[in-house]
């Protein structure tokens, strides 16, 4: 520990388990130099839970990614990461390996990719204590089942010869923890751990990262977006932006007195449940006299199998009314079949069962040539803003494709139309003659509005249209889609997982559950008094960006686990 | 400090072509390779451009002013690689070659490369049954061995006949008919792939029409990676053309000069110690097919982010001037 002591500064105090001094990233590109990380100070203590929050590309992955010695190949660093007294800048690739996963482990954000789909979870979990310690297969192996155990996997015995394929999401995220905590290292950097999570998962996942730390004493470093993840696990927060650190701060300090204006700007953007509802003064159903536009009776979606193989039933017997110039809002978890509802009004699915009309179109009996017509009454804006624009045609063509299929305009007339078009989206008209690739994600899902809005449709879809969004980007896009809405009228559909953002929008909520629709009502309503077990467990789940509150919710949850079992 | 701005767009269309874009962000051995093979397809270009200047002799030419020339000859300061059995000059033949086998790679891949294309891309977009017949079809072609299949295109194609443009032709042809099936089946694939994408998806949702979504939408995005099997199928296209040309059933000797026909010629020379009529021309097969190789594996290395490298020098002097940019 001689040399060790010698070269690590004073401040490296021997409770640091990590400490990041000075740290300077670069990404070297074709166009230069792009800086990713500049002068960033921090330290976790032992047994501490840090977050460290940003939006995309404020540089939260790479800085602590650098705590394992991770970096990507263009990627230059200077200043010091002492992990144990240890630089890992320094630290050549032996010396690397023998921290790795003994000092220092990693949670991936996607669980079904980061394990190997050829072999057992067991082998999986095996491989990192093998490579540490000289022991034999079957001690190998008794370990592996200890950590499953530990992280909550039933039967651990007989799941260990699992493949991943077998296990859930939530369960695979499991997994990946048990592999990470299988040579009790001091630190785990779990980079967005619940992201690709449904939030009932992420609740346990969450409450499985408290347990362990307060078990084994791991110090936990999670890098999140999402504020009311924050609020549920960390003790002390970091905030970051274009690199550099904006505030430090214990949790509750943070969320109650945040001292910088850019945290104060992203706590006031993330959508708060139960605050700023679309249909806090309402009693009953709004547009309920106005004619249906959309109108779905015992509907159901049946997707085919494999030859052989049963298929899969993504919607079963929905019923459901939009009526003209009303928002309403679906939720539903992964796979509850909410954006399958949204694509077949769309005519992108079609139905098996039941009967679906659409401006008075039957769905059960599609023809493309007897829909199209319609068409230009319904607008969808996708989830992905970067994907559903042509990447090789200009912001102003995307836009005017609408036009071009079904109206006849001279290119003056439809310039002045696109330029109308953009300006009604906040966008400037300059933006019509740049490419996709060169609008921000949020101008992006503004220019895809504007494609939507094109023609004037009775009916507009939204299927996640702000997921893929930093919260500050999302907060504009909702608040330019509530303006366009009440100015132009025209009835929505809005298709999200998150709660919060649906009752912002929509002032009738349905709540789907595996492609059934479980509740309906008010949004103020369904979500300040569920009566379905799941819609109650779902809102539970929620964390909320408050930290005292989210304490509360947190023991409402574990109530409603304990009543379900 | 200047953060990354876009290319302007002046000026910068002439940057952004294929092979020019590649050569500005190579850096390192990636670079040389780009730049060994570029320097090997130059040359080939040139002599297939400038052959009837170089050449001493015409491709079929086996007497002048002062009589028959000798066979066999070693090479001289005449005959600056020797002759061959019939009496034509090797210099001036490998010179001529490079015309041949240039006509033949365009006239193939260009014809495989719209015919591949506009097959693929119907096939992929509507499916159904015209989908699965085309795909039996290309898994039939792929079936055979592709130089029995040229053989037989070769002769349904020219019966016999070696005039320059039936030979060239035919052996276009059934390159041809040996690479529709593998354009057919990368854009068929890509076309899939982009089906399913939110772009396609949301010109449907406005209600295009199939071809206005395949044509508009599809064409450009499913044809990015062929500039690369555009410079691998033509290395493939020249080694057909020389395997065909060695087997007899490319163009005739008086009718066109082609490397695989004079390497055919030259076997039996190499048994009694003559190198110079197989050498020469085998060198240009392996040469050319070298520098089309070499660029369009660099191309493909370079187009994916994660297979591009750059050099230390390189890395160095970006975050260089990062620095020193930051620092005032």
């Amino acid at each position: 520990m001689k040399h060790s002591s010698a070269a690590s500064p004073s401040s490296n105090d021997a409770e640091n388990v990590l400490s990041i001094q000075g740290l300077n990233i670069d990404f070297v590109t074709d166009a230069g130099a792009v800086p990713a990380v500049r002068g960033v100070d921090l330290h976790v203590k032992a047994g501490e839970i840090l977050a460290i929050v940003g939006e995309s590309g404020s540089g939260k992955s790479v800085t602590a990614r650098t705590a394992l010695g991770i970096m990507a190949e263009n990627g230059a660093a200077r200043g010091a990461v002492y992990l144990n007294g240890k630089n890992m800048l320094t630290l050549g690739g032996h010396e690397l390996r023998a921290v790795r996963g003994r000092d220092v482990a990693m949670v991936f954000q996607e669980p079904s990719t980061a394990l190997n789909p050829v072999y057992t979870v067991g082998w999986q979990i095996m491989e990192g204590i093998r490579t540490h310690n000289k022991i034999s297969k079957k001690e190998a192996k008794a370990r592996a089942i200890e950590a499953m155990a530990q992280v909550g996997i039933p039967d651990p015995e007989q799941r260990v010869n699992y493949y991943p394929h077998q296990f859930s999401g939530g369960q695979k995220q499991r997994v990946v923890i048990a592999a990470a905590l299988a040579l009790k290292p001091k630190l785990i950097v779990a980079d967005e751990p619940t992201t690709a999570l449904d939030v009932t998962v992420q609740a346990e996942i969450l409450s499985l990262l408290r347990d362990l730390r307060e078990e084994l004493g791991t110090a936990i470093v999670i890098i999140t977006h999402n504020m009311g993840v924050v609020a549920d696990i960390a003790d002390r927060v970091v905030v970051m932006n274009q690199g550099k650190i904006v505030e430090q701060a214990p949790a509750l300090e943070l969320f109650e007195r945040p001292q910088e204006d850019y945290t104060k700007a992203l706590l006031a953007a993330v959508p708060h449940l139960g605050r700023d509802s679309a249909s806090a003064a309402l009693t009953q159903r709004p547009h309920q006299d106005a004619p249906v536009i959309v109108e779905a009776q015992g509907l159901g979606v049946h997707f085919p199998g494999r030859f052989g193989s049963p298929g899969f039933t993504a919607v079963k017997d929905v019923d459901l009314k939009i009526h003209a110039g009303e928002v309403y809002g679906l939720v539903g978890e992964s796979g509850s079949g909410k954006t399958t509802i949204g694509r077949s009004i769309a005519g992108l699915n079609r139905i098996s069962s039941g009967s679906l009309k659409v401006l008075g179109y039957e769905m059960a009996s599609f023809k493309e040539r007897s829909f199209k017509p319609l068409r230009e009454q319904i607008g969808f804006v996708f989830q992905d803003p970067a994907a559903s624009f042509n990447p090789h045609l200009t912001i102003g063509e995307c836009v005017a494709e609408p036009l071009a299929v079904h109206r006849e305009l001279n290119p003056s007339q439809s310039r002045s139309k696109v330029n109308e078009l953009l300006e009604a989206v906040q966008l400037p008209a300059g933006f019509a003659q740049r490419y996709p690739h060169e609008l921000s994600g949020g101008q992006r899902q503004r220019a895809s509005l504007a494609r939507a809005l094109a023609l004037d449709p009775k009916l507009l879809i939204a299927d996640e249209p702000t997921s893929a969004l930093d919260v500050s980007v999302q907060a504009k896009v909702l608040e330019l889609f509530r303006e366009l809405q009440s100015e132009l009228g025209f009835a929505a559909l809005f298709v999200s997982h998150d709660l919060a953002v649906v009752d912002q929008l929509a002032t009738w909520v349905g709540v789907l559950y595996r492609g059934s629709l479980i509740e309906e009502g008010l949004g103020s309503k369904v979500l300040a008094q569920p009566q379905h077990a799941y819609t109650q467990r779902l809102i539970a789940s929620l964390p909320v960006p408050d930290p005292r509150e989210q304490a509360q919710r947190r023991a409402l949850i574990e109530e409603l686990n304990q009543a379900s079992k | 400090m200047t953060t990354p701005t876009l290319p302007s767009s002046a000026g910068s269309r002439f940057k952004s072509l294929p092979v020019i874009s590649h050569l500005r962000m190579s850096s390192g051995l990636q670079r040389g390779m780009l730049v060994a093979g570029l320097v090997l397809c130059a040359v080939f270009i040139l002599s297939a451009l400038l052959a009837p200047l170089l050449a001493p002799f015409g491709f079929a030419q086996s007497s002048d002013a002062s009589g028959d020339f000798p066979r066999q000859a070693a090479p001289d300061a005449k005959f600056l690689w020797g002759t061959t059995s019939t009496g034509y000059d090797v210099f001036s033949r490998t010179l001529f070659g490079a015309q041949t086998a240039i006509w033949v790679i365009l006239a193939a891949v260009v014809m495989s490369l719209f015919i591949g294309v506009l097959l693929g891309l119907i096939s992929g977009y509507l499916g159904g049954w015209f989908d699965r017949i085309m795909v039996v079809l290309a898994d039939a072609i792929y079936a055979f061995p592709s130089l029995l299949l040229a053989i037989v295109m070769s002769i349904v194609i020219s019966q016999g006949q070696s005039s320059l443009f039936g030979g060239i032709m035919a052996a276009a042809i059934s390159i041809t008919v040996v690479f529709i099936p593998q354009y057919f089946r990368v854009v068929r694939a890509e076309v899939m792939r982009l089906k399913a994408e939110p772009f396609v998806e949301s010109a449907q949702v406005i209600g295009a029409s199939p071809w206005r979504v395949m044509f508009t939408h599809l064409l450009r995005n499913a044809t990015r990676t062929l500039p690369l099997i555009f410079t691998l199928n033509a290395t493939e296209a020249l080694l057909t053309l020389a395997g065909l040309g060695f087997l007899g059933f490319g163009i005739e000797p008086t009718a066109a000069s082609e490397w695989g026909y004079d390497l055919n010629r030259a076997m039996s020379d190499a048994t009694s110690g003559i190198w110079w009529t197989g050498m020469f021309p085998g060198l240009a097969i392996v040469l050319t097919v070298m520098g089309l190789t070499l660029v369009g594996e660099s191309m493909n290395d370079l187009n994916d982010p994660r297979l591009r490298r750059f050099s230390r020098k390189k890395a160095k002097r970006i975050t260089q001037s990062a620095q020193a940019g930051a620092s005032k």
